[in-house]
């Protein structure tokens, strides 16, 4: 087997996990695989436990900023817990990404699945929270396993976030 | 910084391949650029994208991401990708004789 020399060639592939289910957890994979693509490489998604809600077709449109346990946020935990904060700190940040020309997330995922990305959800996760294809944008290429994403993944860079 | 000759004329080129000024360029070197990219021959639709990226790079300064070109090339984003395999907005710049883009989306 042999392994991209990173002094002399450059990535060609990328495959990135996505395993958090809040704004701030989804997007930077988002942007990452899209770049990817944009730069002409090759970019597959892979979406795990809480990472799921950004293809769920019920939740996708309902992702929110964590403002509890996020000390960049910069706001007393206490207050990050009233009710509306976490929907007012969501709503800011859309406001703000949408003067940026940054899509929401649904629409970023349909864009990331006309760039040619492949999209993958966890089967382990998907078992867990008792969901099936259906319950996914049509952009979900397929429910793999953790040997079939190693099997996607070969010859790229794997990236967690 | 490199130099390369496309229809007869040499031109200056950045590290990364992109034009070094946008002005040196004319339609038959993004003719002869698209074949060694691989690209056979510029259909209508890749002169559509390439004629907007220099319109956008001429009035803003950069040229546009693959998001904007989606938007309003008027070539959607799954085209975009099966006209410019390579990444549209990156390989449209190049034949088009602009900078890369800057932008993340």
């Amino acid at each position: 087997m042999s392994f991209r020399d990173p002094d002399t060639e450059p990535i060609k592939k990328v495959s990135i996990i996505i395993s958090k289910g809040s704004l701030e957890g989804i997007y930077p994979g988002l942007i990452m695989a899209n770049g990817a693509r944009a730069e002409g490489m090759e970019a597959n998604l892979f979406f795990t436990f809480f990472g799921l809600d950004a293809i769920h077709k019920k939740r996708i449109d309902h992702i929110k900023v964590a403002t509890v346990g996020n000390p960049a946020m910069h706001i007393p935990t206490l207050l990050g817990g009233l009710p509306g904060m976490s929907a007012l700190a969501t709503h800011m940040m859309s406001k703000k990404m949408d003067e940026l020309d940054i899509p929401p997330i649904h629409e970023f995922i349909e864009m990331i699945g006309d760039t040619g990305a492949g999209m993958y959800a966890c089967l382990a996760s998907v078992d867990m929270f008792g969901l099936s294809k259906d319950d996914f944008v049509e952009q979900v290429n397929d429910i793999i396993t953790v040997g079939d994403f190693y099997d996607l993944a070969a010859g790229g860079e794997i990236i967690f976030t | 910084m490199s130099t390369a000759t496309y229809a007869g004329v040499t031109v200056e080129l950045n590290d990364e391949g992109f034009f070094e000024d946008p002005n040196a360029w004319t339609p038959e070197m993004a003719e002869e650029m698209a074949k060694a990219e691989g690209i056979d021959a510029l259909t209508p639709d890749h002169w559509k994208v390439l004629e907007y990226m220099r319109k956008e790079y001429f009035e803003k300064g950069t040229g546009p991401t693959v998001r904007v070109l989606g938007k309003n090339s008027g070539v959607d984003v799954k085209a975009l990708y099966q006209l410019f395999p390579k990444g549209p907005a990156k390989m449209a710049a190049r034949l088009a004789g602009i900078p890369k883009p800057k932008g993340c989306i």
